[in-house]
């Protein structure tokens, strides 16, 4: 079949298009035809299917996220919100700080090193779409259960994906987790989250205003990259003689997302763009759409000049082709020569593809026919969106009454010494070296803390000292127990690792991740979490930025557990003030802050000694959490406290071990009054942490707490090579050690 | 004796940065006229015995579960006779 131009679909308004294979439902389809008046040309049809598919629209989670606007505190901090690339904060100096977690989660599945890969170019160029450089990343990383043997395909694969683009990229790796759990068996989350940093007047959005202003894109040429939807327009329907093709891999080439970084800074800096966007998910289709419709209105692309690795891609895929580490900018005509140099200069391709035309159409033209006529706004920001209808699931009641805090208890002290080891050593709290070691940390020579420090710490200017920190959190075990108090407490674990550091909590992003939102049940967790994290920012006085929305994680009737990642950024004045994890001082005092309750719902010690999930999570307070991090933030910036580790799944015995270990330096430890040692050890209460205290200081730390009205308990002191429960039992570092480090390289050798 | 090569390539819709980079460099070094270089791998499998089609099925497995990836790569499997100059 010939050519689909807009003049050919409205004279043949009666053939039929696969609008069901490109994922459209048949009201979607329906009303794409009544916003044209006509049935839309293949090319119109790629566009608006993946321009409003879940991944691109939010159409199930829009209505809700609107709280995330409605509900932000006011922040002084914020100098760009939601609906960007990425959120910007104000971080003082004159700095601004932009960050921002997404997804990669099914493309890593299929193939994790590509996958993951892709996923850190991703947000990269989300960041630099802003007008920042990139200075680091983080991989928050969920994956199914650790002696599984798909693990061991996704999990290396993914690992070396992440540290391969990101040590290419000269972007050292400083946070994340790695969690394994049977419920992402076939559904590993994959998310990748950026920071990037410039100066306030350097901040650039995405948008094409000023008719006569030219698009121009750059970066790597277009080939067949994951256009799996739109072969089916191309192959089956159009032109039946080209061989169907298999929705294509994207493979990423870090070199190249170089050059993309200095390139794009260099026109940033001469001050040549007007409007910017990155390409990602639904590719020129959403670059165009969205930067015409963020800007006055129309804009005309000639879609062979488009530049082609594949030259036998037919329009519609050239528009949904997900081809990585590509651009688009709009530049005014007089400035575009020298854009173009510059691109020359980096070796990066460049071509005008078409300009900004002064209506609201935007037309796109192939071999000199109009196959695309649409407005814009329609296409990138009218999407559909959905109510979707949510329920409390039948069996959370049931699940709740499964008290954890029911479960046999350790009989004695062996027992209970057995119960530390295995909780240590098990894959989730075991040390994840393994993984971090094949992320560059260091590079740029900026890192002041990486995994597995509390939150990991850059410092953004060598005079001063300033720097921000960034924590990544999510327990979907307690999500899935209570979602809206699961995803409060992700954001509160986040902000207290951020606290802990010394660095002040500004701002969060955050990455959803969910089953199906035509499932009520899960629904209604995606419905909770999301009015749980709201609250949350509200009260803690961080807003959201940006972030992003993963649904469908779920294989048959099975989802996910829900898994509301928050990445919390803060900021400090001087990272030579950093409260790092290590005890590293014999004799100092060991403090606990907060309060200590009998919490197992959820807990790390129910499900490494029971395979046991029920109960309630701990409960979350976030005005103590507010408290103990501003506790946090002084006893650092007055030098009262030498180390602090935040207290979180495992427990006060998980932190005291991780503490120790990194220090190599033992504690002495004694049960407080009114506890017992179970509860003391494996608890995992929420808004705690265990500081180390010099002698000098002791008196003013506990002092500054009790005027301010914070819990503070001395449970021991750093001292001799062991943990040494005092009455209870001792095990020595080097043991500790062997549990701790060698539980990953075994699972995966 | 036998000698099985298996070559690997990445499938033709799949970006192949090497091979772009080897393009890339090929003008600058003076070499015109080439516009496309897409890079793979050979592998050459000494067999003991004769090449039958079970040992052929078998070399087909490996090289499928192991030596390619099939969602990004194409692979090839042919027989040769011993390399000239080989011993024996």
């Amino acid at each position: 079949m010939s050519l689909d131009t807009v003049e050919n679909a409205a004279q043949t308004p009666d053939v039929e298009l696969p609008w069901a294979e490109l994922g459209l439902k048949k009201d979607e389809y329906e009303r794409v035809v009544e916003i044209l008046g006509r049935r839309p040309t293949g090319a119109e049809l790629a566009m608006y299917s993946v321009m409003w598919s879940e991944h691109c629209s939010y159409k199930s989670s829009k209505i809700h996220l609107r709280q995330f606007g409605e509900k932000a505190p006011q922040s002084d901090a914020m100098l760009v919100g939601i609906g960007e690339n990425a959120g910007v904060v104000d971080v003082g100096q004159g700095y601004a700080v932009t960050f921002k977690v997404e997804s990669h989660n099914h493309p890593s599945y299929v193939e994790p090193y590509q996958g993951a890969a892709t996923g850190v170019g991703g947000i990269v160029r989300d960041i630099i779409a802003m007008g920042a450089r990139p200075v680091a990343v983080v991989d928050p990383l969920r994956m199914g259960a650790a002696d599984h043997p798909d693990t061991k395909r996704v999990l290396p694969g993914v690992v070396a994906g992440i540290g391969g683009y990101g040590n290419c990229l000269g972007l050292p790796n400083i946070g994340g987790e790695v969690v394994f759990d049977a419920c992402y068996q076939g559904n590993p989350l994959v998310n990748a989250g950026a920071i990037g940093v410039m100066r306030h007047e350097d901040i650039h959005l995405a948008k094409a205003s000023g008719p006569g202003n030219k698009v121009i894109m750059y970066g790597a040429r277009t080939g067949g990259d994951g256009i799996g939807g739109a072969s089916i327009l191309a192959s089956e329907t159009f032109d039946d003689a080209k061989p169907s093709k298999r929705p294509a891999v994207q493979v990423g080439d870090p070199f190249q997302e170089k050059l993309l970084i200095e390139c794009t800074l260099e026109a940033f800096a001469e001050k040549l763009v007007v409007g910017i966007q990155d390409l990602g998910a639904a590719g020129i289709s959403c670059a165009t759409s969205e930067l015409a419709s963020n800007g006055s209105g129309g804009m005309r692309v000639e879609l062979d000049d488009v530049p082609l690795r594949d030259t036998t891609l037919s329009p519609e895929e050239i528009l949904m082709s997900e081809s990585q580490e590509r651009m688009c900018a709009v530049v005014e005509p007089e400035k575009v020569d020298r854009f173009l140099e510059i691109c020359e200069k980096w070796d990066v391709i460049a071509t005008v593809i078409g300009e900004v035309t002064d209506g609201d159409r935007l037309e796109i033209f192939w071999h000199g026919e109009k196959i695309v006529d649409v407005d814009p706004r329609t296409v990138a920001h009218e999407g559909p969106t959905y109510e979707r209808p949510y329920a409390r699931p039948e069996w959370q009641d049931a699940l709740q009454a499964d008290d954890a805090n029911k479960l046999p208890r350790p009989s004695s002290k062996d027992e209970l010494k057995a119960q530390v080891v295995a909780l240590v050593s098990s894959p989730n709290q075991a040390s994840k070296k393994w993984v971090t070691s094949q992320y560059d940390h260091f590079v740029q020579g900026n890192t002041v803390l990486a995994q597995p420090e509390d939150s990991g710490m850059i410092r953004i200017d060598e005079e001063t000292g300033l720097g921000v920190a960034i924590a990544t959190d999510g327990n979907g075990r307690f999500a899935k127990l209570d979602p809206y108090h699961g995803a409060q407490l992700a954001l509160a674990e986040a902000y207290r690792n951020v606290a802990t550091t010394g660095a002040k909590p500004l701002a969060i992003s955050d990455c959803l991740n969910f089953g199906s939102p035509e499932d009520p049940d899960v629904m209604w967790q995606f419905v909770e979490a999301v009015r749980g994290l709201a609250d949350g920012c509200q009260i803690l006085g961080t807003p959201v930025t940006g972030g992003n929305v993963s649904l469908y994680n779920q294989t048959g009737e099975a989802a996910i557990h829900p898994t509301p990642v928050v990445a919390v950024l803060g900021v400090i004045d001087d990272v030579a003030r950093r409260t790092p994890a290590a005890f590293r001082e014999e004799g100092q005092l060991l403090y606990l802050l907060g309060e200590t309750h009998e919490e197992f719902g959820g807990s790390a010690w129910s499900q490494v000694v029971h395979d046991h999930l029920g109960g309630l999570p701990p409960k979350v307070d976030l005005e103590r959490e507010r408290l103990l991090g501003d506790i946090l933030i002084s006893a650092s910036r007055d030098g009262m406290i030498d180390a602090a580790h935040d207290l979180s799944d495992g427990g006060l015995i998980q932190a005291v071990v991780e503490s120790a270990l990194l220090g190599g330096k033992g504690a002495r430890l004694v049960v407080p009054d009114g506890l017992d040692a179970f509860t003391f050890l494996f608890s995992e209460s929420a808004g705690r942490a265990v500081v180390a205290v010099p002698r000098s200081e002791e008196l003013r730390f506990t002092d500054m707490c009790g005027a301010r009205g914070l819990p503070v308990t001395r449970i021991g002191v750093v001292d001799g090579d062991a943990v040494d429960l005092q009455g209870e039992f001792a095990l020595s570092l080097d043991e500790l050690r062997e549990a701790h480090e060698g539980t990953i390289p075994a699972l995966l050798a | 004796m036998a000698r099985v090569v298996v070559d690997v390539m990445l499938k033709p819709e799949i970006l192949d940065p090497q091979g772009q980079a080897v393009q890339r460099a090929l003008p600058r070094l003076g070499f015109e006229g080439i516009s496309d270089v897409r890079q793979g791998k050979r592998f050459e499998l000494e067999v003991d015995g004769p090449v039958d089609d079970a040992v052929l099925a078998r070399i087909h497995e490996l090289a499928d579960t192991f030596l390619a990836n099939t969602v990004i790569e194409n692979f090839t499997v042919k027989v040769e006779e011993p390399a000239v100059g080989a011993e024996k």
